[in-house]
Parts: C-alpha cells; structure tokens; sequence
C-alpha cells in the first residue's frame, strides 16, 4: 500500500468512532500493541526530547525502503506514535520524504501536533523525514 | 455538616464572583471549562479588564515626561498603582516597589545588579530544591560568572525544606538566600519567618519568591523583615508581562541599575552619567504602563474580596480535592507537606502525567502536567512530572467533584 492508502485506511477507522472517547481508547489500543522496541534502541541518541513525554526513534534501510521502530513513556503519544510509523515505516526514502501527512488532522487529533502539546510527536515526524532524506542523498552520491 | 455547606457558608457569593470572570463560561468540548491552572496564571475579572480599556481609552500618554494633561494624568494612575501594591505588601516606602516584567524579570535583576555589587569569587548563594527555574538559572549564570557556588536546600519525602540542613549552610561565604514562599508544583508553604531569622542572624539578606504566595495569602514584607520579594501580575488576577521587584531601600541604594535607558537618569553626557533616584533607576525605558495601573486595578478587586477570605476557601477546596482524590486507586500525591496553598500535585499508578491531562482536556478541564518548570525537583521524586491542579477563590467542590470524575475515567482508560 502506498503512504496515502495506509493514510484514507486509517481515516475510514476512525470513522467508526461515535465520539473522543472511543477515538482515545483506540490510540491507546495502538500504543499498547506497538511492537516493543529493543531496549539497546532506547538509548539517548534516539531520544526526541519533547517536553513531556519522551520518545525513542529507531530507523533502518533495508532494500530500498526505511523501517522505523519507536516507542514513547506516555500511551496516547505511543498510540500516534503507532499510528505514524503505520503510516511512514516500510517505505522508499523519497516517498516518505515527499510524504504530507494529512491523516492526523482528518482523524481528528491535530491538536496533537501542536507546539504546546509538546509531546515530541511532530518531532518525531521532522526526524523520521531528515533520516529519509539522509539516506536519499546518501543512495544518490553512490 | 460536610465539607461542601462549610464552603458554602465562607463564600456565599461565588456564582457572583464566577460572573466577575467571564472566560469561566468558556466551552471546551461542549462542556463548561473547569480551569484548575491557576498556578501557571489566574483568569482575569472584568475589573481588570475594564481597566485595560479605561487605560486606552481615557489615560493612554507616557508617562513621567510630559507636562501635558493626559501624561500626568497616567502618570497619577501609574505612581497610584505603586502606592497600592506597596500598600498591599505593606512595604515601609513607596519607592521600594519597582515595576518589572515578571516574577523571572525581578529575579534576573537582583541576581544581576545584587550580583555586582557583592557577589565574588568563592562567595555561596542558597536556593532550595523546590525552586522554578527562574529562580535557578540567574544564580547558575551569575556564580559562573563570578566563580562563586550554587547551594541547595535538601527536602524530605513530603516535599518540605531540611531546616537543620539549611541552618548548617549558613556560613560566612553565603552572600543571600534565594527561596521561594510557596511551591509552584507541590503547594509547600515554605517556613519564611525562620529562615529570614536563621539568614539575619548571620546577616544574610533574603529574597522571597512570591509568585505563588501573594495571591492565596496575606504578605507583610515588613512584619517578614524580608530583603527581596518578587511575584507577577498574571497570577494575581492581573496582566502579564507586569512583576513586582520589592527591595529593601538599603539594599536598592547599593546596588547598581539593571538596564541603561530612558527614565533610569539624572543628567547623561557622553563622558558620565548620573542615575536617577529610587525606584527610577531600575526602571529604565517606557514602562508597561497599562500593566501597572491594571496590577492596580487586581489589587482592588482582591483586597474587596479579602486575602483572610481567600485563604480559607481556598484551604477549603484543597482539603476537598485531597480528600476525594485519595479514593482513587494507585493515585500517589507528590508534596504532602503540612503546610500547603491550593495546589495538589499527583500521578496515577504506571500512567503518564501527560496521558492523564490529555484525558482530562477532553472532559473541558485545563490542569498542568509535567516538570512545572522544576526539573531538579522532579528528579529527586524520579518522576518526568506529575498532574497539577491548582485553585483559585472562583473554584468550586462541584468542579472538583467533576475533575475527581475525570481523573477516575482516565485511570481506568489508560491503566
Ligand atoms: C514559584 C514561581 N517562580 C517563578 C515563576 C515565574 O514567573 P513568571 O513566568 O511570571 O516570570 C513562576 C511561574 O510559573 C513560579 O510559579
């Protein structure tokens, strides 16, 4: 599936919800069934420092596409965090960098995305894009 | 009788005073917003508001500089304002009250002008582990600068200061103790009176951090015997970017201005300039006019309601949310201190603090998660933060009856 299927995917899931609530216990749902992430990957260099809760980043480029694990200290930030790496992870460098994230705001959670939830998880997003890209750039001088 | 009808009986006019506040009938999510952030900074009444807009449109001029009707006419509502906040902090001059921008503006300034003049190499300056930032990094920047140490006052497990640790730190190397009045994140009401006697005895000057005091109690810097005292305006039912630097006139004299600029002069050559006198000299530039006299204006409104009336109903509402709150399974109370103003800071058992105020936005109500701004003291909990419900005299035991609600709906969605 490319990113903005996986993206309407997510949408028409949401859609489902009657109201916040359900909305809510579904993010959580997902942050509880992100996979664990390694604990040798929660180390201070993949730390995104956002104010409150913390989240650890982890990419690999396997044959042409980045994975990303993550994990956060906080369960509803963990439930985007699932969400984007659902959206973003498994895909070409320059897809994902060209990615323009439209679900958050659709599913109805882009308060999230802003700067006084700091919540790291927009920069998550700007580091998952500047791995991407330095991957990218690295593929095209070999 | 229970804890509802005593708080009824002390204020008997809260839905009066509710409607002085008029964002109190803000929605959040269709439901009435229950604002329990009162200590990151309070509503304002429409006297204060009123006021701004009085301000703009009959007083709006700068002021100590024309002869002009409209600059004396700000000017006496300015220096009014003065009279009143160090009427209200019962301050022996007029001119020990200097107008800042802010609690943290007050703190940068002593540190910087108190700094120069007194502080050297090797010299000790004490704060406590329950400080604000803004009550740590001035002293951090000024004793790299001057080589001088940064000295912390221990607390134990309920979040109160050490005393017999605090005393033991008073040598001759410690030039002022930094402290604040009352904990942003955990309500601690710290022991003022004895540590100012414990600093004086070894002639220690003081400076208190009130920007979580003035508003939940009376303050006599006199009776106190204090040598600085600092809040903001914001939280005290007035503007923001508008603080209180209150100084002793001894201390004042002696130290050197903070900011170059209009205002702060005698006479200025190129060659030498002679300062202005007290409080001029610390306040260089065009101030925040209409924050002052609005500062002012929250003054009044406080002082109609009564600070003796606010402190009961306010310890009122803290004991009702402690009480109700402590029903609810693995909740664990951060500052347990014997002595609290009305804030309650806690987490739920393997639950985020943001998680939880994530939750509690949706039901309308604002609280505060995180480190508050005191990162050193969430560390010594080994916590990256707590929930924070702060109260004010325009608070409620039926929104607190709600809030209690909303946390239990959030334990058990996020548990
Ligand atoms: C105890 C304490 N000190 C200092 C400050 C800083 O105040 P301001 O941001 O108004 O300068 C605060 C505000 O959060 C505070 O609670």
């Amino acid at each position: 599936m490319t990113i903005n299927e996986i993206q309407d995917e997510l949408i028409e899931e949401f859609e489902l919800f009657g109201d916040w609530m359900e909305k809510y216990e579904n993010v959580i749902q997902m942050g509880k069934e992100l996979p664990v992430i390694d604990v040798q990957y929660k180390k201070e260099e993949n730390l995104i420092k956002g104010c409150q809760a913390k989240v650890w980043l982890h990419a690999d480029y396997k044959d042409g596409k980045v994975l990303f694990m993550a994990d956060s200290d906080a369960i509803i930030t963990k439930g985007l965090v699932s969400m984007v790496i659902r959206v973003l992870s498994n895909h070409a460098p320059e897809e994902i960098v060209a990615a323009d994230l439209y679900f958050v705001d659709r599913v109805g959670l882009r308060e999230h995305l802003s700067m006084t939830r700091s919540n790291g998880l927009l920069s998550m997003i700007k580091q998952m894009k500047m791995y991407a890209m330095a991957i990218q750039s690295k593929v095209k001088a070999n | 009788m229970n804890t509802a009808t005593i708080i009824a009986q002390e204020i008997p006019d809260i839905e009066k005073i509710r409607r002085d506040f008029p964002i109190l009938d803000t929605k959040v999510n269709g439901r009435p917003l229950i604002y329990f952030d009162n200590a990151a900074s309070t509503q304002k009444p429409w006297q204060v508001i009123k006021a701004i807009e009085h301000y703009y449109t009959n007083l709006n001029s700068n002021v100590h500089r024309g002869v002009h009707y409209l600059s004396q006419k700000a000017t006496d509502a300015f220096e009014a304002s003065r009279r009143k906040v160090a009427s209200f902090i019962n301050a022996e001059h007029d001119y020990e009250v200097i107008f800042t921008g802010g609690t943290t503006e007050s703190i940068n300034l002593v540190a910087h002008s108190f700094g120069k003049q007194f502080v050297k190499a090797c010299d000790t300056i004490i704060i406590s582990s329950l400080e604000h930032h803004s009550n740590i990094v001035p002293w951090q920047i000024l004793c790299e600068e001057k080589n001088a140490q940064l000295k912390v006052i221990p607390i134990n497990e309920k979040g109160e200061l050490l005393m017999d640790a605090f005393k033991a730190m008073l040598d001759e190397t410690v030039k002022l103790v930094s402290v604040n009045y009352v904990s942003n994140s955990l309500g601690t009401i710290n022991p003022v009176r004895e540590i100012i006697e414990l600093a004086h005895s070894k002639n220690i000057p003081v400076m208190l951090d009130a920007a979580q005091a003035v508003q939940h109690m009376p303050v006599d810097v006199q009776e106190l015997d204090v040598d600085f005292l600092v809040f903001s305006g914001h939280k005290l039912y007035g503007p923001t970017g508008i603080g209180v630097l209150y100084g002793k006139e001894k201390w004042l004299n002696q130290m050197p201005p903070y900011q170059g600029g209009g205002e702060m002069i005698k006479t200025v050559t190129f060659e030498k300039t002679t300062y202005n006198e007290l409080p001029f000299k610390f306040e260089a530039g065009t101030p925040h006019i209409e924050g002052v006299i609005c500062i002012g204006a929250a003054i009044d409104y406080i002082n109609e309601i009564g600070l003796e009336k606010i402190d009961r109903y306010e310890h009122e509402l803290l004991e009702y949310a402690t009480e109700k709150l402590s029903e609810i399974e693995g909740i664990k109370f951060i500052g347990t201190a014997d002595n609290k103003a009305s804030v309650v800071s806690f987490n739920l058992e393997n639950i985020h603090p943001y998680d939880v105020g994530v939750i509690l936005d949706q039901f309308g109500i604002a609280v505060r998660t995180g480190h508050h701004c005191t990162q050193p003291l969430m560390d010594i909990f080994a916590i990256p933060g707590t929930v924070r419900a702060s109260f004010a005299f325009y608070n409620t035991t039926v929104e607190i009856d709600i809030f209690v609600a909303g946390v239990k709906k959030a334990a058990s969605m996020l548990g």
